[in-house]
């Protein structure tokens, strides 16, 4: 990239709920054209970082710069005014409308003057069906489907071409693939790649080392709030970044310890105990 | 073929369906002579009653909220106006706006509390429910001493909201039912604020997030039902020339059910006016229709009860189709 200055920078930023500490000293920074994956397990901070980017929770301290400025933001919408789009795992979409209107949602096209102003369908299904099929989905051809009749890859997709469409610059992804099949995933990702070809600065959050993987230019491990490791593409393999994201606790290990337990047990494995669910 | 199974997929089909059901039904079992059903009066002023409500009902459950006050404020409609112009004689003006201001603030108080309170708005309304059967009873003891209380309305009041058309029976409250109708199925089918009506009932937060102003159209919605019952409320008193307290709970359990079978989603995110505009009418048929039949009347309500679960059944089908649609390749 030409300018290297970073698309949106954290700089040591801390957030507390009261006497809580959930994020502690995080520093990230990632660029326009590249895709940071935030790895960690459930409960690490990793929503609690999303709402900070995305503008929900204002950090306790540090500070958080687009384009190498500082900024606050006052809410979800200044962030996504400042080019901040975060997409969660179900996209923002509403099933029961249709994709022209769930598209537009908030900044509906109108056509007409004064209180006979409509919306303008004809406009917003022909933006949408363009914008998910330069996407690469080209199944949808019909802008007044119901988004419920579409697939959980493609209802990411709507929600990413939206936030591409209406000028998104830095792309939060909230564990698009969580609740995807295999075959969804990889579309899913593709669009990542999408985005990220556009010059998008992409944040995708997970806790599938392989889909991170597969898309990622850099990656930070988030663990009870801190960031464990910072490192890039190939610098890691898949077995060191699950065992950094279990805890630093091996996987291998982990399993050694399991077959041994059914070994001692008829083959039942260990009972899930308060530790494990933790 | 292909029309019909878009005509399916519309909201609206289930009542529709229903409709035909019960039409079908009351003149084969029923022996009913349509040519003296469908320009009777009865059901037609009874759907514009509860078609007024039940259309402002249908946009706060589109949005997905449910108000069940709308029983006690038909009659603090009707009290307010014939207390204010009736029993203090004051100009009918006051009385009306008397009966729509008692409409906007209970729909306020409601409104507010929903957005307020994590409380569901079953639970709000039934309260102000409650708490307004009490107000209007008491209210109209302290006040004139009755339950019952005689107006003589203005000619002009009489004419606009209380007066017979067609220059038969057909109450004139038939056109306010029509035009309301037409100016909500604009608002919710053809502008922007119906789209984000249909997202706050979707996903909330979603809708939140896109920059929807979710706590002030929750709070308008509460406002539109309230005052849509007060209205019909004021302008029976005006036609009858008097207004009497009552419970109101018939009519809760009426409106939503023409809500319901019209084809909107309890849950929020779906419906339309045009099938709820159908459902009223359905239900006043059924309730007033029977008349003409030679069915007992008594059996009305067992007929109510299988439509209800029959249009629910069929909106619920009808609604998997039409996310199935256009699938075919």
């Amino acid at each position: 990239m030409s300018d290297n200055t970073p698309v949106i920078e954290l700089r040591n930023v801390d957030k507390s709920f009261g006497p809580i500490d959930v994020l502690h000293e995080i520093s990230l920074k990632v660029g326009a054209g590249e895709v940071l994956c935030l790895l960690g397990d459930n409960g690490a901070g990793k929503s609690t970082l999303i709402k900070t980017l995305a503008g929900v929770h204002a950090p306790t301290r540090g500070e958080i710069l687009v384009d190498g400025e500082p900024v606050s933001f006052s809410g979800p919408r200044d962030a996504q005014e400042r080019g901040i789009a975060t997409v969660h795992q179900f996209g923002g979409t509403y099933p029961l409308m249709s994709i022209g209107r769930n598209f537009f949602m908030g900044v509906e096209p109108t056509k007409g003057f004064g209180p006979f102003k409509i919306f303008d369908r004809a406009k917003a299904n022909k933006i949408a069906v363009e914008e998910v099929q330069k996407m690469g989905i080209t199944r949808i051809t019909d802008g007044d489907r119901l988004v419920g009749g579409l697939s959980g890859g493609e209802r990411q997709s709507l929600a990413i071409a939206r936030a591409v469409y209406f000028g998104a610059r830095v792309l939060i992804l909230d564990e698009p693939t969580a609740a995807l099949g295999v075959k969804q995933a990889a579309h899913v990702l593709r669009i990542v790649n999408e985005a990220k070809k556009r010059g998008l600065a992409v944040i995708f959050i997970t806790h599938q080392v392989m889909h991170a993987m597969a898309v990622g230019d850099h990656f930070a491990v988030l663990i009870r709030g801190a960031i464990a490791a910072d490192f890039r593409k190939g610098e890691k393999s898949r077995e060191e970044i699950a065992d950094l994201m279990a805890g630093g606790e091996s996987m291998a290990d982990l399993e050694a310890s399991i077959e041994g337990y059914m070994e001692t047990h008829d083959g039942h494995p260990p009972k899930v105990g308060q530790e494990a669910s933790a | 073929m292909d029309l019909f199974a878009n005509l399916l997929r519309r909201p609206a089909a289930a009542s529709i369906l229903s409709l035909l059901g019960v039409i079908v039904f009351y003149v084969v079992i029923g022996g009913v002579d349509l040519g003296k059903l469908l320009p009777a009066a009865s059901w037609v002023n009874y759907a514009a009653r509860i078609g007024i409500v039940a259309a402002a009902v249908a946009l706060l459950m589109i949005s997905g909220e449910i108000d069940i006050s709308i029983g006690a404020m038909i009659p603090a409609g009707a009290m307010t106006t014939a207390i204010i112009s009736g029993y203090y004689e004051l100009p009918m003006i006051f009385g009306i706006l008397g009966a729509l201001g008692i409409g906007v603030l209970v729909g306020l108080v409601n409104g507010i509390l929903a957005v307020r309170t994590a409380v569901p708005t079953l639970i709000i309304t039934l309260g102000t429910l409650v708490a307004m059967q009490g107000v209007v009873l008491a209210g109209s003891k302290l006040l004139t001493g009755a339950a019952s209380v005689p107006l003589t309305a203005a000619p002009w009041a009489k004419t606009v909201f209380g007066d017979f058309i067609f220059g038969g029976s057909h109450q004139v409250v038939i056109l306010w039912w029509v035009l309301i109708t037409v100016i909500f199925w604009f608002i919710v089918h053809q502008t922007k604020y119906g789209s984000w009506i249909f997202a706050i009932g979707g996903d909330k937060d979603s809708a939140r997030n896109a920059g929807i102003p979710v706590d002030r159209i929750t709070v308008l919605l509460f406002i539109g039902t309230a005052t849509a019952a007060s209205f019909v409320g004021m302008c029976h008193a005006i036609l009858f020339n008097s207004a009497q307290v009552s419970g109101g709970m018939n009519d809760i359990f009426n409106i939503i059910v023409s809500v319901v079978v019209g084809g909107v989603l309890l849950t929020g995110g779906y419906g339309s006016i045009a099938g709820v505009f159908v459902g009223t009418i359905t239900f006043a048929i059924v309730i007033k229709g029977i008349d003409f039949t030679s069915i007992d009347r008594n059996w009305a309500n067992l007929i109510i009860g299988i439509m209800l679960l029959a249009a629910v059944g069929m909106n619920e089908s009808f609604r998997k189709l039409a996310m199935r649609a256009a699938t075919k390749k």
